[in-house]
């Protein structure tokens, strides 16, 4: 386990170098530059900020260079926000959608699971069209549509939530975000579930303990739940990733300031660190996270053993 | 027919399942009786209604399943049991081995936990004292090392082993009834012989009554006192095992025999019966077998032959019975 553990954080090395290359020059290619703007920069200026970002050596130099700063930790200073470096402005800004993601994780699996479940358990019953509906709804419905109806209804027509900011992380601040952020992720985890769940109520095992003459409850807590959680739990680790980096959507209507509202601007304004440190933060955490469920695996089908 | 030392009798037993294609007949007024510590074969083709029988009478049939009849266990029809009432019976006087041991085990769970929660669950064992019963009942199916493989899952074990753990756990309460729904069919021949040497074993040991469902007919011939032939749904012929192997009456059973391959024979081809079972949604008028049977004649087309006692003890549904003395 341990040696499996080593392994797979030794493979990611590799994983996130060939990110952060490919990354790298992709943007650099990319038309335009940091300092493109409609107005023009004079020749001068233009040179000392080249200067500063080291935008006046070759491309391979400013590569290494960029390498050898993140080996250190160092994610540079942004392109846009001049007076702040990545870490500072994630290590700012990351918390808020990580407790947002986090809450949201927490109400997407409980809520999702349990839909699926009860749906799967009352196959073809007016409970499970009424979940299977829900989902279907959840899970087209764009996030940039539930967040102003969110708005509308809980703070325009009741007043009963502040319609933005996040003081904080205080709780009224957050059940709006939280809401709009986990509501496909419950659509998805509660077809998964259903899905998954109804096929192992099917399978043999199932009708041995039926045939056992185990109680109803036990059967489904004790044989059931365990295997239909499987194809849940590997949905759930690229899932996890995308909650608690949270979405532009997110940011821009509630105005929490998490790491959301840097995904869209770090790329329109090409702030080459601010894309390139996100990239990478992403990238870490999925990587992270596909591991957490390779090990939870373990835990969850016997014949696994690493 | 009716003595009162018969544990299980069954009456009329009908399954009919609704599909989108119509109504199927699965059972088709199946009667038979089983007394304290007797075997009941139950041969015929894939889909003539065996397993099916054996799911009515466990309570285990699929949502579109309808069962009409009665099945009386102790006196008492089982069909007409809710899940809650059923659950009483199922391990503690009914219980059941299944076809597929490969996947009739919880994958996800140890074999010993699997084994303790029937005893835990009906008769009220502690944990300790469960455990004790299922090593006990391990070794009983002669399992080696019972005690260690409690910590086992069932990936760590063998098809063979793994239907000595079916058969330990059908054993543990000690049921008077256990159904055998194909047994040995997903095991190699040398496991079977060693499956079935065990059942015969504990059928004396414990005096348990077993309904055998097998499309073997050497294991009927070696574990079974009665046998009842199925075909598409039907009773064709049932009877002491020995009259039915040996007298066989029924064109279809005359053919099943023949088809039995045996080592002393000279013939380079397999005897088979000609043609496939019917399709249950689309059953012919008359008999069910006559578009396979070579002595059929009009009246076999127009009228289904009823099951009729021809002898004491001795069930048919034909309109032209042959009488053959097979050689064992």
């Amino acid at each position: 386990m341990l040696k499996f553990i080593i392994k797979r954080l030794l493979e990611a090395i590799p994983t996130l170098l060939a990110l952060v290359t490919l990354s790298f020059f992709l943007m650099h290619f990319a038309p335009g530059s940091p300092f493109t703007s409609e107005r023009g920069v004079p020749a001068a200026v233009l040179a000392n900020l080249q200067a500063k970002y080291h935008m006046n050596e070759s491309l391979m130099s400013q590569y290494f260079h960029y390498l050898w700063d993140l080996l250190h930790g160092n994610l540079g200073y942004s392109f846009r926000f001049t007076d702040f470096t990545i870490n500072q402005l994630v290590a700012q800004s990351f918390p808020v959608s990580a407790e947002i993601g986090f809450w949201s994780f927490l109400v997407a699996v409980s809520v999702g699971v349990l839909c699926g479940v009860f749906a799967a358990l009352r196959q073809n019953s007016l409970l499970d069209y009424g979940v299977m509906a829900f989902a279907n709804i959840g899970m087209v419905l764009p996030n940039f549509v539930i967040a102003p109806l969110c708005i509308l209804f809980f703070s325009i027509h009741y007043q009963w939530l502040p319609a933005g900011g996040w003081n904080g992380g205080a709780w009224p601040y957050l059940i709006m975000p939280v809401i709009a952020m986990s509501t496909s992720y419950i659509a998805q985890i509660a077809r998964i579930t259903r899905g998954s769940m109804i096929e192992t109520m099917h399978s043999n095992f199932i009708r041995t303990a039926r045939a056992k003459g185990l109680p109803k409850s036990h059967i489904i807590i004790r044989h059931a739940l365990r295997p239909a959680m499987l194809p849940v739990v590997s949905y759930l680790g690229p899932a996890f990733v995308g909650i608690i980096t949270g979405s532009v959507v997110v940011d821009q209507f509630f105005g929490t300031g998490g790491i959301g509202q840097h995904f869209v601007n770090g790329a329109i304004n090409r702030d080459y660190s601010m894309v390139m440190g996100i990239t990478i933060l992403i990238g870490t955490l999925t990587i992270l996270f596909n591991a957490i469920v390779d090990i939870l695996y373990v835990f969850i089908d016997p014949k696994i053993r690493y | 027919m009716n003595s009162s030392n018969n544990i299980l009798e069954v009456d009329n037993l009908r399954v009919n399942f609704k599909t989108p294609d119509g109504q199927v007949t699965a059972v088709n007024n199946l009667n038979f009786n089983l007394a304290q510590g007797e075997t009941l074969g139950i041969v015929g083709e894939s889909g003539s209604g065996k397993s099916q029988t054996a799911f009515a009478l466990m309570g285990l049939l699929a949502g579109n399943g309808q069962i009409t009849g009665e099945a009386r266990f102790e006196g008492e029809n089982i069909l007409a049991l809710n899940d809650k009432a059923m659950n009483r019976i199922r391990s503690e006087k009914i219980a059941m081995i299944f076809q597929d041991p490969m996947t009739s085990l919880n994958p996800y769970m140890k074999v010993g936990k699997q084994l303790m929660e029937v005893l835990i669950l009906h008769k009220g064992m502690s944990k300790a004292d469960a455990f004790e019963a299922s090593v006990k009942m391990l070794d009983a199916v002669k399992m080696p090392e019972a005690r260690k493989r409690m910590n086992m899952f069932p990936h760590e074990f063998s098809g063979g082993m793994r239907q000595r753990v079916m058969i330990a756990m059908a054993l543990l309460c000690q049921p008077k009834l256990l159904i055998a729904d194909e047994p040995t069919t997903a095991l190699d021949v040398t496991v079977q012989a060693q499956i079935l040497t065990l059942l015969n074993e504990l059928k004396s040991e414990f005096n348990t009554s077993i309904i055998m469902i097998t499309h073997d007919l050497g294991v009927v011939a070696g574990l079974c006192d009665k046998v009842l032939v199925m075909y598409a749904g039907r009773t064709m012929e049932y009877g002491q095992t020995d009259d039915v192997f040996y007298r066989p009456t029924h064109p279809y059973t005359q053919g099943l025999l023949e088809a039995i391959p045996r080592l002393d024979g000279e013939e380079e081809t397999l005897t088979t019966i000609a043609g496939n079972p019917p399709n249950l949604l689309n059953l012919p008028t008359g008999c069910p077998f006559q578009a396979r049977c070579q002595f059929v004649e009009h009246r076999c087309r127009t009228e289904a032959p009823a099951l009729e006692e021809y002898q004491p003890g001795k069930l048919r549904a034909c309109h032209k019975p042959v009488h053959s003395e097979m050689t064992p």
